[in-house]
């Protein structure tokens, strides 16, 4: 039937020309042991750049909320100086919390939107490859943290076009680098701990709502602990927000603040996060 | 139990392997004592109506719902101590079509490149391989959201053959697709085996497509296998038995009088068959 030229794979007796298979008759090798969290995170990050270059909308429509904050309630209580803040103007007070506030909220989707995976199918054939279910989370946490960062970006060049005076020391600015990306692992990971528990989107929708102005508005991202009635201090002080902002804000501004506490708070929070998420990921198997 | 399509010295071990397999969803029996051996190198079909619990029981295969020990086999790995030596070896597509929308073409199918360690020297080539052999090269860089149904099932396939599976699990590759592209599908599949031998286990209830493409069926219902046996076998066997002459009856033949032949200690009465007709037939 078929004029086969020494065709390569003489099993295949169609008409069509059969393409060339040759590296897909053997699996590649398997990379083991400490390699294979760095290659899932690597994979977990492309993906979400590949995305974002493919829809930039979100990227935009996100920046339009820290924007008002800035232009709005900054440039007004820059003008009544109504909070203590050591001197700075509100606005260079308040640009390091909004730069939190804008990572906070992009992590906190990322329950949601592994939920709308595992009702996509994605998430189901991610968890039959070989990548341990930690491995996964992380990769995860750290994709939240590649799109907050960019997201950071984007606020930090709003506020320098409002005349906030940061630094621009590329050190400072690893540091600020580094904090968004762990206090964004945390969130996303709290928000991928409660998808685990709750399970449907509708839920978690109606349960991050309710966390993320609490954790918001009990955080030093709009005025500082000092302020605060009792109550709230307490809230701040467990609230990884507040460590993320006390950080930003000593690297960005040169506030006075407690970087080793700061990152050790973020790293173990974070550390934290990707354990309870990916114990209850199973959950969102089944 | 020697496999069909293994040339080697070595005894073949089977590429799946269920012994009283059961798993329960609350007081749903999803699978309910499931024993089932698939050989090395055949085109397995798992056949059954809606709800017999063919995606439960590849579910429990692919290590995405938990079992207990020693159940399940997939090419001698016991699918709850060594989870990831399985999955190594699977390629899975799964019912719904699960291709991420956000992404090319290509850009799926680099995903599970990346995932199961391919080198990246090695990883553009490998990509373009697996989109070639399911015929969309031309349509690798576009945003999978503006691909047809047919489409994205050949996506899929590549995103599973990229690893160079040793099985292929496909549940319902063909569900909801007209008619040419469901051919199409099983062009490519069956394309695929022919170059690299592997062994695929699909679902599916259309009859006429595990008739026509399966080397060996199970005929599945609430949970458990009521028949075995490749398609001749199954119709021949059901000819015989009813002693009537005329045309071999069709797979569907052999299903409804098994699932409502009393094998079920509690079905055999009529509704339960017409139930069984009704589904079996529902499309989509
Ligand atoms: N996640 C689930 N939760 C509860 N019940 C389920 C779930 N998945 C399947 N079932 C039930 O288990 C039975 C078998 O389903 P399934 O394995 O999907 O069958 P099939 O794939 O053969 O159509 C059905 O009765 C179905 O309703
Ligand atoms: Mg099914």
């Amino acid at each position: 039937m078929s004029e086969a030229p020494a065709a390569p794979h003489p099993a295949s007796a169609d008409a069509t020309p059969q393409p060339d298979l040759g590296l897909l008759l053997a699996p590649p090798r398997a990379r083991t042991g400490w390699r294979v969290l760095p290659a899932r995170v690597a994979a977990m990050c492309a993906v979400e750049l590949q995305k974002l270059r493919h829809d930039r909308t979100e990227l935009y429509t996100r920046a339009v909320q820290p924007a008002l904050w800035l232009l709005i309630f900054g440039e007004t209580f820059t003008r009544i100086k109504a909070i203590p803040t050591g001197g700075i103007p509100y606005l260079d007070y308040l640009a390091p919390g909004i730069i939190a506030q804008s990572a906070m909220f992009i992590a906190i989707f990322y329950g949601i939107m592994i939920i709308w995976e595992r009702d996509a199918g994605i998430l189901t054939k991610l968890l039959v490859t070989p990548t341990p279910r930690a491995a996964l989370i992380t990769g995860k946490a750290f994709a939240s943290g590649v799109k907050a960062l960019i997201q950071a970006l984007v606020v930090v060049v709003i506020a320098a076009l409002l005349g906030v005076a940061m630094t621009w020391n590329p050190l400072r600015l690893l540091g600020v680098a580094v904090a968004v990306v762990l206090g964004s692992a945390f969130f996303s990971c709290l928000s991928m701990t409660i998808a685990g528990i709750v399970l449907t989107r509708d839920r978690l929708m109606g349960i991050g709502q309710a966390i993320t102005m609490p954790l918001f508005f009990g955080s030093n991202a709009l005025y500082p602990v000092a302020v605060m009635p009792g109550w709230l201090q307490g809230v701040s002080n467990v609230n990884p927000l507040s460590y993320q902002v006390d950080a930003l804000r000593g690297l960005l501004l040169g506030t006075p603040s407690h970087l080793p506490l700061d990152f050790g708070v973020l790293a173990a929070a974070a550390a934290v996060g990707v354990t309870s998420a990916s114990s209850l990921l199973g959950r969102l198997a089944r | 139990m020697t496999g069909s399509a293994t040339d080697g010295e070595a005894p073949a071990v089977d590429a799946v392997s269920c012994s009283g397999l059961r798993y329960s969803f609350g007081e749903t029996r999803a699978v309910d004592g499931l024993d089932l051996t698939v050989r090395d190198g055949e085109c397995f079909g798992l056949l059954g109506p809606n709800g017999a619990g063919k995606t439960t029981a590849i579910r429990c295969m692919t290590t995405l719902l938990p079992v207990p020990a020693s159940l399940v086999h997939v090419f001698g790995h016991d699918a709850a101590r060594e989870p990831m030596a399985v999955r190594r070896l699977l390629g899975y597509v799964p019912q719904q079509l699960s291709a991420d929308a956000g992404l090319t073409g290509r850009e799926n199918v680099a995903l599970f490149a990346r995932v199961f360690d391919v080198p990246r020297r090695e990883r553009a080539r490998r990509v373009g391989q697996a989109l070639a052999a399911v015929g969309l090269t031309a349509a690798a860089d576009r945003l999978a959201q503006t691909y047809s149904g047919g489409m994205v099932r050949r996506l899929e396939l590549a995103q599973a053959l990229v690893s160079a599976p040793r099985l292929l699990i496909l549940d319902e590759p063909t569900i909801g697709l007209d008619p040419i592209a469901r051919t199409n599908v099983w062009e490519h599949i069956n394309a695929v085996r022919a170059a690299t031998g592997m062994t695929v286990l699909v679902t599916t209830h259309y009859m006429d497509e595990a008739d026509q493409y399966c080397d060996r069926v199970a005929l599945m219902h609430r949970g458990r296998v009521r028949a075995l046996g490749t398609p001749a076998e199954l119709r021949r066997g059901l000819k015989d038995r009813l002693g009537t002459d005329g045309p071999l009856p069709t797979l569907e033949d052999v299903f409804r009088d098994v699932a409502g032949s009393g094998l079920d200690d509690q079905s055999g009465d009529f509704r339960n068959v017409r139930s069984t007709r009704r589904t079996a037939s529902r499309v989509g």
